[in-house]
């Protein structure tokens, strides 16, 4: 159990779980990333932050403080479900 | 066509980066209104949509968004106008739902969820080239039979493929007016719902429909009990049992919604779409350049120093055009009325004098607003954003504040409209209120204007450049804290959510681009323009009455051995100095004291408080080389290297000394000297009460600011 924060890049990950009462995870939820979904890191920004993560057939930008509370289950053979890029 | 079909009303409806503007024109071509919502700066764009059986719709654009869950201003317009509760709109008959068909699951849960309002629905599966490219099939009529019947069209909306399939859909959705099958709820929940229904309904005695029961259990905003009239008291008590309800049945309350949605809607899309052979499209590639560690930011850097350059050098051509315009104009009318000279003046200075200071920002807007366009229908501005965004996270701005902020170094108020591309309220307002600090091109000839006479012949061209470079900066320095303490400090916001789809890359639409720039152009002139033109009047009538005669007379006594043009221009100066606003000036000079200030630089700061470069022909008035200065004028910039103290402390010393030269400058950069910013402003954060807040803090910094400047640089030399 890893917070996606310290998924490198490249990296596959199951979500375990997030926080429902957070307005982010509340956006995240309603584009479809929800518990047991595979998401992939594809890259931080050039400072660092924020995040590009891919799930569910669309990259969307969130922040490193924001993806401190979304626990992801890091698997060796973790294929993400729609490998297209949208 | 009957009196009711001829009030047809249409809600479009759809994700961001669906194409869901350029199906809005496709469908209603340029025939389009665009208005306000009341009480919210969202535009309210709507057009006539014809149905192609001799029927025609109104299709109002909705703001594009992902869920119902209202968090923004724009996604509460959506549910208000859905729900009929907008003033001066009724409820729409049908709702044109715009979906991206190379992502059906992650759109159709808005779909879903629109659903529960009952209305009729034709649903668009938009962008089907770009699936087909990717080895998509959809079967239409599998997804129109699982979702109840409802119209289900495939288009491309790009290529104008399909659209009169849309034009069709959406008839026949009218027509069997035939609403989207809804979600089943698990027991647990729909038991959950039917008491939150059951105690709203007994506490407000208003009817409460599905998708108000669905808003008031699953939303922690109170947006929608707060328009039922259900209050915090009444309401605490059953939407907590509710809760409860659902959470022992085994959902959070709060991810309840999405998790039944997506799991009724990934049952709903089994079997149709299946997959062939595509290409993977060129988005990831390109990201892996444009958002690549090195390369991203210098190759952003070069697109934003393009896009600024273009704006500044490319709007120089049909300024000086439409300033030729103007003066040619001038040089037509003004003579015939040489016998009423106030007339003259009136129209002169007063009319065509406002016409001109809001026309000549118009170039700018254009170009403005066609690049805005283009980086956003690209792609391009949530790279831009992802980018930029750890920079302007610290101070509660975000990613988005940046072009607004670039935008602001050419001109504030095309910068003011296009803050509206920032979701976040606090956010919006934040960066709408640093964006006046920027350089802008007003600021440009004051700069000029005083380094040439001054900076330039007594420290050489060195130091000219160097001080014009750091006038550019010094709005700058004071807009990032200024952000930080606005955010931090008076708004109390803590670091919003920036959540951002980067969507895939697209070639923007030139009909779209050029139309929205059109739109935004066209509103900036119905709105800041009659503002600008006013207080232009106001100003000219303030420096021209009154005006007696016999203070030209004295002037022509005074002064019998000097050319006509010489005289003419000291009678100018002897007028304005006896008009209100030379009086009104001399009264306030004491109050620009300690910024170095004598009364013709003070009548200078209070005729540009409209518009900030009037000071150079004001100055070239007072200093009495005639009307028409430029900030290149030599007459103009020899007078005021002549000038002296004539009374006072410092009778004799030079007026424009360095350190009354950089506070003068210091002050034009950091005072809020221009009225359509300031009207801008209040039309964009809703209220003057923003607007007054920007005038008065950036005039009484400018005044501290500049009065340091002034006394420790007096000091030092």
């Amino acid at each position: 159990m890893t917070p996606l924060s310290q998924l490198l890049p490249g990296q596959f990950g199951k979500l375990a779980s997030l926080n429902p009462e957070r307005g982010v995870d509340q956006r995240l939820m309603a584009l479809g990333l929800l518990p047991g979904m595979v998401l992939k890191l594809v890259r931080k920004a050039p400072l660092g932050d924020p995040l590009a993560i891919e799930f569910g057939g669309q990259v969307v930008s969130l922040r490193l403080a924001e993806a401190e509370n979304l626990i992801v289950d890091v698997a060796a053979d973790c294929p993400i479900q729609r490998p297209r890029q949208p | 066509m009957s009196s009711l079909e001829a009030g047809l009303l249409v809600a479009l409806v759809g994700n961001p980066n669906t194409g869901k503007s350029t199906l809005f024109n496709a469908l209603t071509g340029l025939r389009q209104r665009v208005g306000n919502y009341p009480g919210v700066t969202v535009a309210r764009k709507s057009g006539t949509c014809d149905l192609g059986d001799g029927r025609k719709a109104e299709l109002i654009d909705l703001p594009g968004l992902y869920s119902l869950a209202a968090a923004s201003p724009d996604e509460q317009v959506v549910i208000d106008a859905l729900s009929g509760n907008i003033a001066g709109d009724r409820r729409p008959d049908a709702v044109l739902l715009v979906v991206d068909a190379t992502n059906l699951l992650r759109n159709l849960f808005l779909a879903s969820q629109v659903a529960e309002l009952g209305l009729p629905v034709a649903l668009v599966l938009n962008q089907a080239d770009v699936a087909k490219e990717q080895g998509l099939r959809i079967d239409t009529g599998l997804l129109s039979r699982r979702l109840g019947g409802v119209p289900v069209v495939l288009t491309s909306a790009w290529k104008g493929e399909g659209i009169a399939e849309v034009r069709r859909g959406l008839g026949e959705a009218l027509t069997r007016r035939a609403p989207m099958k809804r979600v089943v709820w698990p027991t647990d929940i729909a038991g959950a719902l039917a008491d939150v229904t059951e105690a709203a309904s007994a506490d407000t005695g208003k009817a409460i429909t599905a998708a108000d029961a669905q808003r008031l259990l699953f939303d922690t905003n109170p947006s929608t009990a707060d328009r039922l009239g259900w209050t915090a008291e009444r309401r605490e008590k059953p939407l907590r049992a509710a809760r409860d309800r659902v959470r022992n049945s085994g959902y959070n309350p709060m991810a309840a919604e999405p998790l039944v949605h997506y799991a009724w809607l990934r049952t709903a899309l089994e079997g149709v779409v299946s997959e062939g052979h595509g290409k993977a499209g060129r988005t990831a590639a390109v990201d892996r350049l444009l958002l690549h560690r090195v390369l991203g930011p210098l190759l952003f850097l070069g697109i934003m120093l393009g896009f600024f350059a273009s704006v500044f050098w490319l709007a120089k051509f049909p300024m000086d055009w439409i300033q030729t315009a103007v003066d040619w104009t001038k040089g037509v009318v003004a003579p015939p009325l040489s016998a009423y000279p106030m007339l003259q003046s009136l129209v002169a200075d007063g009319i065509l004098g406002g016409v001109g200071a809001f026309l000549v920002f118009l170039p700018q807007i254009l170009i403005l607003f066609l690049f805005i366009g283009i980086l956003e229908d690209s792609g391009y501005m949530a790279r831009a954003a992802f980018i930029m965004d750890r920079l302007f996270s610290w101070c509660g701005l975000n990613g988005k504040s940046f072009v607004p902020m670039l935008s602001g170094f050419a001109c504030a108020i095309p910068s003011l409209l296009s803050t509206r591309t920032i979701e976040d309220p606090k956010a919006r307002l934040a960066t709408a209120f640093v964006v006046p600090f920027m350089s802008c091109s007003a600021r440009f000839p004051v700069y000029a204007l005083m380094c040439a006479a001054f900076i330039g012949p007594l420290y050489g061209p060195g130091w000219e450049s160097l001080v014009m470079v750091g006038m550019h900066c010094v709005g700058l320095v004071f807009a990032v804290p200024t952000a930080f303490v606005l955010t931090r400090l008076v708004l109390k916001v803590k670091p919003q959510p920036f959540v951002l789809e980067l969507p895939r890359y697209q070639m923007p639409k030139p009909r779209d681009v050029v139309w929205r720039m059109w739109q935004n152009a066209a509103e900036f002139v119905s709105k800041a323009g009659t503002v600008i033109f006013a207080i232009t009047i106001v100003v000219w009538a303030l420096s021209y009455f009154p005006r007696d005669a016999s203070v030209a007379e004295r002037v022509r006594a005074a002064h019998p051995t000097e050319s006509a043009e010489k005289v003419q221009a000291r009678v100018q100066a002897a007028y304005v100095e006896q008009s209100y606003m030379g009086r009104f000036g001399k009264t306030i000079q004491p109050i620009f004291d300690p910024l170095g200030f004598d009364w013709k630089i003070t009548v200078g700061v209070l005729a540009s408080f409209p518009a900030r470069e009037v000071i150079v022909s004001t100055l070239g008035v007072t200093y009495s080389v005639g009307e028409g200065a430029e900030a290149d004028s030599q007459d103009l910039r020899r007078a005021m290297q002549d000038a002296k103290w004539s009374e006072g402390p410092r009778a004799g010393r030079p007026i424009f000394s360095l350190a009354a030269v950089l506070a003068l400058m210091v002050f034009f950069a950091l005072c809020s000297q221009c009225g359509p910013t300031i009207a801008t402003l209040a039309q964009e954060t809703g209220g003057w009460k923003w607007a007054a807040g920007s005038f008065v803090y950036m005039t009484t910094l400018a005044w501290l600011v500049s009065m340091a400047v002034y006394q420790v640089v007096i000091r030092l030399t």
